[in-house]
């Protein structure tokens, strides 16, 4: 399906040179000086992007699954599939910088933040999604079940991670009530790292993702 | 004159007084200012460049495999 642009090395090029890049502006640039935060409030270039690239990724394999069910092509399937596998890579990413973020910051490496607490659900959805994936051994109802079952699963996401903890109030900036970032939140020199960085990582993981598929397929092709 | 001398006057102290505002906030400035900052992302761009580079190798590899079916 994307065997051509999977192949190509411009775009991982781009991929690391922008994380490469965010990994020297990160830290030479200047940032705000606000009390708590201190130097800490740098994590923003790479705590926050993980979690960019996780719902990207999320959004793929929901756009795939619906793909399956419209023409039941298991390319499709297998998108859907290493799309949320990588995701899920991403958002251990995020977690743990979370929490080591958290600790020196909010005291504890774990709050009952609404937004925390809402990832953690939300990661459940996405493990009985794979469970749900071992537990049917015919491929195609495999594929049908999962499809149905990912929707679901994304809707869950998109209500615990980004609609509930904006109902009410978090720790997280752009909650409780505020849009995301907001000229409050990121000044226009954390932009110019902040962007890129987001943009790299979710390349990088789009890498990742399609040497997975593209492992996939070659061990399915000799399987034939 | 007078008028204009002490504006002047009043406006530099402003401006001085702006410059030496202590940072209340504790900043990692010392490592900013003696450029032991520079070894960090040394290492980290060192780490990074050997996970991409590994990346590519995979890439190749699987690019290989893909030939050969």
């Amino acid at each position: 399906m994307f065997e051509k642009i999977a192949q190509k090395n411009w775009w991982k090029i781009i991929g690391v040179l922008l994380v490469a890049y965010t990994i020297v502006a990160g830290f030479l640039l200047p940032v705000p000086r606000l009390p708590i935060l201190n130097e800490t409030i740098r994590n923003l270039y790479y705590h926050v992007p993980a979690w960019f690239a996780m719902i990207f990724l999320m959004t793929v394999s929901l756009y795939a699954s619906i793909r399956y069910l419209l023409d039941s092509h298991s390319q499709w399937d297998l998108l859907a599939y290493e799309a949320s596998r990588t995701g899920i890579i991403f958002s251990v990413f995020g977690l743990i910088t979370g929490m080591v973020w958290a600790n020196y910051t909010w005291g504890t490496p774990w709050t009952n933040d609404p937004k925390l607490n809402g990832v953690a659900v939300a990661l459940l959805f996405y493990a009985a999604y794979f469970l749900l994936r071992q537990g049917v051994s015919d491929e195609q109802k495999k594929a049908r079940l999962s499809a149905v079952y990912n929707i679901f699963a994304y809707a869950m996401l998109i209500l615990f991670v980004m609609i509930l903890p904006r109902q009410t109030s978090s720790l997280h900036p752009g909650n409780g009530g505020n849009p995301g970032f907001n000229k409050y939140d990121l000044d226009s020199n954390m932009r110019l790292v902040f962007y890129p960085a987001v943009f790299g990582w979710i390349l990088i993981a789009i890498w990742i993702m399609s040497i997975r598929i593209r492992l996939q397929n070659v061990i399915d092709a000799n399987e034939k | 004159m007078r008028v204009i001398v002490t504006m002047c006057s009043i406006l530099l102290f402003a401006i001085n007084t702006y410059a030496q505002t202590p940072n209340e906030t504790e900043m990692a400035d010392v490592m900013r200012s003696n450029g032991k900052i520079y070894v960090v992302i040394t290492v980290l761009l060192v780490i990074f460049a050997t996970l991409a580079a590994y990346l590519f190798s995979i890439d190749r590899r699987i690019k290989k495999l893909e030939d050969k079916v």
